[in-house]
């Protein structure tokens, strides 16, 4: 069965190139899809109806969580699946001759339709409750797109837009609904949950009724039955198997399924059938009302939707007998209708009654089948739709001695289906009046002429309308298998054209005739209606609908308004006040236990020292007004903090720190010298307090953090026996190094990414070019006209300094010959691929101050992206080729190899990943120097410039 | 095990600091002020991994080793405040040269959001009345209705020569 759905999608998938060599015969491939589907579960159905045992199929999917893709073919579904994939094939196959040729838009349509077909066929077959929701939620998305077809129209994004919101709803419900269950029955299998199902208990009943939301608002009863006349917009096709055949049979679906385990859940059978009998009436009164033969139509299936609704949620075998049968009915006679309308819109171009006429002389053919068809759903012999209303009336009449209602509840409920199908004759005879009829005064319409083909799919599907109420002894067996899950009741139903003289006869002629009547009298019905339904003051859902959107609209306005103000300070003030509310909340229980309490001064005097003097910087920093003197400041704490690690005993990490505290500070002041060189006044005094306040208390709340986490840690650290698998599997005695490119290099790999994305936003900051190498690498030599031989290039004369022209020179080599070293050797000692490339960075950033930008681009001639990109490629490699070779992904091998002269090479694989590291970081080192030193260098120049031509001319 | 008060005070100025910096608006201070927090938090981690030792190097040094596995964080949280800061420090430069100062503005979009609360505006997305016409329709002949004519007979021309 998962075969089946998969052959839908990958047909959706091949739907736009099929589209672009075949045009829209495109369609009759893809029908291909639902056609097979269809030859296929043929003789399973078959086996399933007549033995009432379900095939079930499960796909091992996520095992640990238990999640699976669980399929089952049961009586209910087995029908719905042939009628889904049935008509699925017959409407694609009419898309070939609705769509005009080279039609830009099909493409997408065909993928959207075929896969919604996959989509639909997944839902009616899925056992599984999650499974089934996913199917459900992406129906409901296929369907929108259907229905917004064509966007152009507001009236039409509007209609797709609160077909969306409203199942989009329903099914969120309707999942929360399926957790409860699973979890209550403690299985998601959909026939194990209605095999053994809980009747008691408040959750469950919640769970149920939470479900029933999202089956109605699919179906789209009252008080969600608003959206699928706006469905309409959708292309007649859709219509026809959207809004007819499929989905909308979904939530039916759901509650058949359901119906034999929860039908005698508190409140099923009376919300189902109140509101299943409401709808039919409101469906059918709204029907009379439409002048458009497709809206009437789309009434009119709401109309029906609730009598199924009401007949499956009854929950009698009879009930269950007569809901089946006038689903298959539904189906067959309402998505040849839809089909018989799109014939008539694309022939005549108009589908307001008041303008067609005399098209059953013009078109016979599609008359017949149209007439046959309204027979079929007005209930008359000898047609399928006429033996499943017997069928609902005879389960209605016994819905007394069946249940147990009062006299008075099962007559109320047979007027209500007795009436709604009077509705229903009537305006089936405004249809096909409405349609085909001559009209006096009106101009007789010309259709055009159109491929046979075109006509004969609804001529098709409605001879089974036929056959269906002539075979009804055939069909009864097959039909009752579902209803077997019921008790027995009062009589055993069945599907056939004489009954003797029941009262269900009766009924049948009694809707005959007044259906008629009613439409007979059409003119003063309708003067009536008008004049109750505009003095009643009845609530309109459509209005109210989108009267509450637009209050949510509002809301989410005026909430986004007073909280999102789009002020930076704001929003992080809000996270710090947090921060100091909520975890702060918890700081103080932990306060209480005693452990808290023990604390040492410092380890040593060099801490105390330098400690107090990071202490006052910080504050120092707090008042400078000068951007300058807070860079300095800011320098002071952070060789503080190097020495800091030095004193803990971390020279890794003080190396790094030196070395990053002194680039940074040389970009800052790079930066900062085209700033001006105050900070701007705040004159607000109040938000000044209120920001130190802030402040202190984060600062209280990160030094309690500090003494609770040290405090809490009892347990032996995780690195304590890292010593000698540090040694022997990752080959290097410095364990801060191994863990970096080793044991914890996933997360350097993770970083790594990070700086190569810093460095080339910063890149594109400056250089707003996106053709960034072709501008930037320069790899000739520049040799400026003053240079001294020292260096090629040299900053002007004013600002050049000789000595340190030489003492770059002398210097430049020999640091990145020790940059190269101390990458290499940080494996043992402490250095590696961070520290080294910081170094050759600093290297870089000598020559471009000595020298400026022309310099800097002696000293580095490559594109600083090369550079990022091969180090990335570099690690990112170093960590695929062990798994290549039969380890594990970043594993490290160390290799001997005996070198003549100089002894033994002692090569750890990890280097590789180091050297990625080095790369990356004098990439970063290069983009920050060409950028924030040579580009704005660049740009001040320019400046100048233009500035000397405006000064000139004056 | 007990902290160490020097640093916990040390940690506790600094990030307090760096929050005082980091709430104002000009992008300069609100760099320094992460760059201090920066500093501040990979104090914390010392702090957090135990007392002092000798350098977690094999065979050098005697006595107890200090904790190598907060130092590997605190080596990349350095290195990526330095990737961090740099870009912001682009950030600043660029929004200096075309607004003539640092400050961070406030998000233009939020404030039309805000402005729009306060005059009690909606969207027109779900609006009461349409127009009688703009009920939903596929729309489908209204496009070209000649088009559609033509095509229709060149397709049943089609058909027929099959």
């Amino acid at each position: 069965m998962v075969w089946l759905v998969a052959l839908h999608f990958a047909a959706a998938g091949l739907a736009p190139a099929l589209v672009k060599v075949l045009d829209r015969r495109a369609f009759w491939l893809l029908a291909l899809a639902p056609a097979v589907s269809f030859a296929w579960l043929v003789p399973q159905s078959l086996e399933v109806t007549a033995s009432g045992e379900a095939i079930h199929q499960r796909v091992t999917w996520i095992e640990p969580i238990g999640l699976h893709l669980d399929f089952s073919l049961g009586p209910f579904a087995a029908v719905l699946a042939l009628l889904v994939t049935g008509i699925g094939a017959l409407v694609l196959v009419y898309c070939s001759w609705y769509f005009r040729p080279r039609d830009p838009e099909i493409w997408r349509f065909a993928g959207v339709l075929t896969g919604f077909a996959g989509a639909m066929l997944g839902l009616v077959l899925s056992d599984n409750v999650f499974v089934l929701y996913t199917f459900w939620e992406l129906t409901t998305v296929l369907s929108f797109l259907l229905i917004g077809h064509n966007p152009d129209r507001r009236a039409n994004r509007r209609a797709a837009l609160s077909a969306l919101i409203v199942t989009t709803f329903g099914g969120l419900a309707m999942l929360m609904g399926l957790v409860i269950l699973a979890v209550e029955t403690g299985t998601p299998l959909l026939s194990e949950i209605v095999a053994a199902p809980p009747l008691t208990g408040g959750l469950v009943i919640a769970g149920v009724m939470l479900v029933l939301v999202g089956a109605l608002s699919k179906s789209a009863l009252v008080p969600f039955h608003f959206w699928l006349p706006g469905a309409m917009a959708a292309p007649t096709p859709v219509s026809a198997y959207l809004h007819a055949a499929a989905m909308v049979k979904a939530g039916i679906f759901l509650v058949a399924v359901m119906a034999p385990g929860f039908a005698d859940v508190p409140g099923w059978r009376p919300l189902l059938v109140a509101l299943g009998i409401v709808t039919m009436l409101i469906g059918g009164l709204r029907a009379l009302r439409q002048y458009d033969i497709k809206l009437l139509l789309a009434y009119g299936t709401v109309s029906q939707l609730g009598f199924l609704v009401a007949l499956s949620g009854t929950g009698t075998r009879a009930a269950a007998f007569a809901a089946l049968s006038l689903l298959v009915a539904h189906a067959l006679f309402k998505s040849a209708l839809f089909l018989v309308v799109g014939v008539i819109d694309r022939s005549v171009g108009t589908r307001d009654l008041r303008e067609l006429s005399g098209m059953r002389k013009a078109r016979p053919l599609l008359f017949v089948t149209s007439a046959v068809a309204a027979a079929s759903m007005a209930g008359i012999p000898p047609l399928l739709g006429f033996t499943a209303k017997e069928a609902a009336f005879a389960a209605y009449v016994d819905l007394g001695s069946d249940l147990g209602w009062s006299t008075f509840a099962s007559r109320l409920a047979l007027t209500g289906i007795v009436v709604g199908s009077i509705l229903t004759m009537a305006y089936t005879a405004r249809f096909v009046w409405g349609a085909f009829a001559d009209k006096p005064g009106v101009e007789p319409c010309h259709p055009r002429a159109f491929s046979r083909g075109f006509s004969l799919v609804p001529a098709f599907i409605t001879a089974f309308t036929v056959l269906g109420g002539l075979v009804g002894a055939w069909l009864t067996p097959r039909i009752a298998t579902y209803g077997e899950a019921f008790p027995e009741g009062a009589h055993e139903p069945v599907l056939t054209l004489w009954h003797g003289f029941t009262p269900a006869l009766w009924l049948s002629i009694l809707t005959a005739v007044a259906g008629l009547a009613l439409f007979v009298g059409r003119h003063p019905v309708a003067a009536a209606q008008h004049a109750i339904v505009d003095r009643l003051p009845m609530p309109d859902a459509d209005r109210s609908y989108h009267a509450l959107m637009r209050g949510v609209d509002r809301l989410a306005v005026e909430v986004t308004g007073r909280t999102q103000r789009g002020s930076l300070p704001f929003y992080l003030g809000v996270i710090l006040v947090t921060l100091i509310l909520v975890p702060g909340f918890a700081l103080v229980r932990a306060w209480e236990t005693p452990q808290v309490r023990e604390i040492r001064l410092a380890d040593n005097y060099l801490q105390i020292a330098v400690g107090l003097l990071m202490i006052v910087a910080a504050v120092l920093i707090v008042r400078s007004r000068r951007r300058l003197r807070a860079v300095l400041l800011l320098g002071v704490t952070g060789y503080g903090t190097a020495i800091l690690f030095v004193a803990h005993g971390a020279p890794d990490l003080a190396l790094t720190q030196v070395l990053v505290e002194t680039f940074l500070l040389v970009t800052f002041v790079l930066v900062l010298r085209r700033l001006p060189p105050f900070f701007s006044d705040r004159p607000f005094t109040v938000m000044r307090w209120l920001r130190i306040g802030i402040g202190v208390l984060v600062g209280i709340f990160v030094s309690a953090v500090a003494l609770v986490a040290s405090n809490a840690r009892t347990a032996t650290p995780i690195s304590q026996g890292w010593e000698e698998p540090a040694y022997t599997y990752g080959g290097g005695k410095n364990i801060v190094n191994v863990t970096l490119v080793d044991i914890r290099a996933w997360d350097t790999l993770g970083e790594l990414s990070v700086l190569v994305v810093a460095a080339t936003g910063l890149a594109s900051l400056i250089f707003l070019i996106t053709d960034r190498a072709g501008n930037v690498s320069r790899p000739r030599r520049i040799v400026t006209p003053d240079s001294n031989q020292w260096l090629a290039a040299n900053l002007h004369d004013d600002r050049r300094s000789i000595v340190f022209e030489i003492v770059t020179r002398l210097i430049f080599h020999t640091v990145i010959v020790f940059s190269i070293y101390l990458m290499l050797s940080g494996h043992n000692s402490p250095g590696g691929g961070f520290a080294g490339g910081l170094i050759a960075g600093l290297a870089l950033m000598i020559r471009y101050l000595a020298g400026g930008r022309e310099e800097l681009d002696n000293a580095a001639p490559v594109d600083a992206g090369m550079v990022l990109g091969i180090g990335l490629a570099l690690a990112a490699l170093s960590g695929i080729v062990p798994t290549l070779l039969g380890g594990g992904v970043l594993q490290s091998a160390i290799i001997d190899i005996p070198i003549p002269l100089l002894g033994e090479l002692h090569l750890v694989t990890s280097v590789f990943f180091d050297v990625g590291v080095y790369l990356i970081v004098v990439g970063l080192a290069i983009d920050v120097l060409r950028s924030l030193g040579s580009g704005i260098d660049a740009q001040a120049e320019e400046e100048a410039d233009e500035q000397e031509d405006e000064v000139v001319p004056a | 095990m007990s902290p160490n008060l020097i640093l916990v005070i040390v940690v506790g100025v600094m990030v307090g600091s760096g929050v005082i910096l980091v709430l104002e608006r000009s992008l300069t201070r609100i760099l320094v002020g992460f760059v201090l927090i920066g500093n501040g938090l990979n104090v914390l981690f010392l702090v957090a991994s135990g007392p002092a030792g000798r350098a977690p190097l094999i065979d050098v040094g005697e006595g107890p080793m200090s904790d190598p596995l907060p130092q590997a964080m605190a080596l990349t949280a350095i290195v990526i405040t330095l990737g961090v800061t740099a870009f912001g420090l682009a950030l600043a430069y660029r929004a200096y040269q075309l607004t003539g100062t640092d400050d961070v503005q406030d998000d233009l979009e939020d404030d039309f959001i805000r402005r729009r609360a306060e005059r009690d505006e909606v969207s027109t997305t779900f609006d009461e009345a349409l127009p009688d016409e703009a009920l939903p329709d596929e729309d489908y002949l209204d496009n070209d209705d000649v088009g559609v004519a033509a095509d229709a007979e060149t397709s049943v021309g089609e058909e027929r020569r099959r």
